[in-house]
């Protein structure tokens, strides 16, 4: 692999490693408040959070864009935070590819969280467990298979997102020159080789996660129900 | 010091009302009984603090809840045990670190108390490595009242315990009930709708119906009591607290005696002067004026009729056993309301109550 490909590959796991720890920190939260509220606000913010599942990926870069530019009010807090502007910047791709993988982390945790039997987080707070105690001790256990998949989701959409990130980051190398984007600049170019070895290369990427997904699950379901368990 | 447990809570949720003042006994099992749907749960619920109702809860001087001082303990820092239906173990844990859960959790008092012992009267010290899937569902739910009893909690409570099992689960897991009562100084209030489990369960009874208690007492008085409704079901009758008196192993039967008499029953295990409740079946018992004669049944006593309550074709009597002046004990006599009066029974007559069965529980 040259040097070039090689800051692509890089600067994409680095966006994508980032934007999933972000994610899990920002959804878990959000996942088990949706999953466990009646609030009359959850369906408005279950809808915030799926819009990026559905809307056009250009249309949510480019109000994006429009909130993060020198007239947006994102733009205006960070440049008041003297932290200068996002569009184009590496910053700017994460923030951006945290608002698009959302649902893609979201949704497997609340679905995780919402199998849970309410039944058993009672167990546990009549054993002396705190709200804390039980979200950390019971949940996220329990909930594991859905971290995996929401990690797994989360990694793989952000390296493959293309229009969010053309409009917010651009095409600079080493800062916001993702795969993608240099994908369709060598095919662009008629680069078929180049392209060849991205493109190959991220197909063999999606296998290897998918393959270890499936055999990380069925090790967790061997783990709950030992075969010839009387139920 | 007193540890009765005081309730005075009401709660509207849609069309149903609970609106309980209650005083239980802060020892013994206290029974919650009534149809689905009259609130045994919520109350129980209310109790453990998973629900909220308006009012006061108090065990002893430890006062749980009193909206007058705005004060709410949530759940985890009541001193209970809470035992379903469904065991709700903890799947992703063994069963020892199901047991090892709230006792770490529950302070000192639970790290002194002797869990071997519960490992032991519940007999699940072969499962602690087991995850709780591969248990059956009478192991789950003794490992469940195992993991309830390791914090040491001053009061259990019960919901249903039982209604999820099959009968030979049922009749597996009540003999470790009933050694968990015997042996714990530690007041249980236990829901149910099943008669059989109060019978041998049960030392007080709490009768629930549509939110608010419609009778409360000490389980022999409540069931002799003719005007509630546990009298007119086909299987009302009056629960008989005695000891071994001896055994007659040539005709395998053993003698019971109580404060006003004696009773054949079939050979029991228990030793002579062991405690044990025997059942009596208002359907089950007759009345005669006179003692009978060459008769084939084995328990023929003396009563007093103390009432009679009638429908159109059936009478209840409820007939007074022992000596005038002690502590009675009551019976149940369903007849027909056309032998009652052809025998033109009055209240004060003296008769004889023929058994037809006792059942040892």
């Amino acid at each position: 692999m040259d040097a070039a490909t090689w800051t692509v590959v890089w600067l994409t796991a680095q966006l994508a490693g980032l934007t999933t720890v972000l994610l899990l920190l920002i959804g878990t939260p959000l996942a088990w408040w949706l999953a466990r509220t009646r609030s009359p606000a959850k369906p408005v913010l279950a809808a915030l959070v799926t819009m990026p599942l559905v809307l056009p990926p250009s249309v949510l870069g480019f109000y994006l864009l429009l909130l993060m530019g020198p007239h947006g009010p994102v733009g205006q807090l960070t440049q008041w935070l003297g932290l200068g502007r996002l569009p184009f910047t590496f910053g700017g791709l994460v923030v951006a590819s945290v608002i698009a993988s959302m649902p893609f982390v979201v949704q497997p945790l609340q679905q995780a969280f919402e199998a849970i039997p309410e039944r058993t987080l009672e167990a546990a707070a009549t054993l002396r467990a705190g709200p804390l105690d039980r979200f950390f001790t019971v949940a996220v256990p329990l909930a594991r298979p859905g971290f995996v998949t929401a990690s797994v989701l989360g990694f793989a959409h952000t390296v493959g997102e293309f229009g969010v990130v053309l409009m917010i980051g651009g095409n600079i190398p080493g800062q916001t020159r993702v795969l993608s984007v240099a994908l369709f600049e060598h095919v662009e170019a008629a680069e078929f080789a180049a392209a060849h070895r991205l493109a190959g290369g991220m197909v063999a990427f999606a296998l290897v996660v998918l393959v270890a997904l499936s055999l990380a699950n069925r090790a967790q379901h061997a783990d709950r129900a030992a075969p010839g368990a009387a139920r | 010091m007193s540890q009765a447990l005081q309730i005075s809570l009401r709660l509207a949720r849609g069309a149903f009302t609970l609106d309980v003042d209650l005083q239980l006994p802060g020892q013994g099992v206290t029974a919650l009984f009534g149809p689905s749907g009259c609130g045994k749960t919520t109350l129980l619920r209310t109790l453990a603090g998973l629900d909220r109702a308006a009012g006061r809860v108090a065990l002893g001087a430890a006062v749980w809840q009193d909206d007058a001082q705005r004060r709410f303990m949530p759940p985890h820092q009541r001193p209970l045990g809470y035992v379903i239906q469904e065991a709700a173990l903890f799947p992703h844990l063994s069963v020892q670190a199901n047991l090892n859960y709230g006792r770490q959790r529950a302070g000192a008092a639970a790290q002194a108390f002797a869990l071997d012992a519960v490992v032991d009267l519940l007999g699940i010290g072969a499962l602690m490595d087991r995850r709780p899937a591969t248990l059956s569902g009478g192991e789950r739910q003794r490992v469940a009242i195992a993991r309830a009893l390791a914090t040491a909690p001053r009061l259990l409570l019960m919901d249903e315990p039982l209604a999820a099992l099959d009968a030979p689960r049922k009749a597996e897991i009540l003999p470790y009930l009933e050694r968990l009562h015997r042996t714990l100084a530690l007041p249980i209030v236990y829901v149910t709708h099943a008669m059989d489990e109060v019978a041998r369960l049960a030392d007080h009874l709490v009768l629930l119906d549509a939110g608010r208690v419609r009778a409360a007492g000490p389980l022999a008085t409540l069931l002799a009591q003719p005007d509630l409704p546990l009298a007119r079901q086909d299987d009302a009758g009056v629960v008989i607290t005695a000891r071994v008196d001896r055994h007659d192993p040539a005709y395998g039967l053993s003698r019971i005696a109580f404060d006003g008499g004696t009773l054949w029953v079939g050979e029991t295990a228990a030793a002579p002067g062991d405690a044990v409740r025997a059942r009596v079946l208002a359907r089950d018992v007759s009345v005669a004026r006179q003692a009978p004669r060459e008769s084939s049944l084995v328990n023929v006593l003396p009563v007093v009729l103390d009432s009679v309550q009638a429908d159109r074709s059936t009478a209840l009597l409820r007939l007074r056993l022992g000596t005038p002046g002690a502590a009675p004990t009551w019976l149940l006599a369903r007849i027909t309301r056309r032998s009652a009066d052809t025998l033109a029974l009055q209240p004060g007559d003296a008769l004889f109550a023929q058994i037809k069965g006792v059942a040892l529980m």
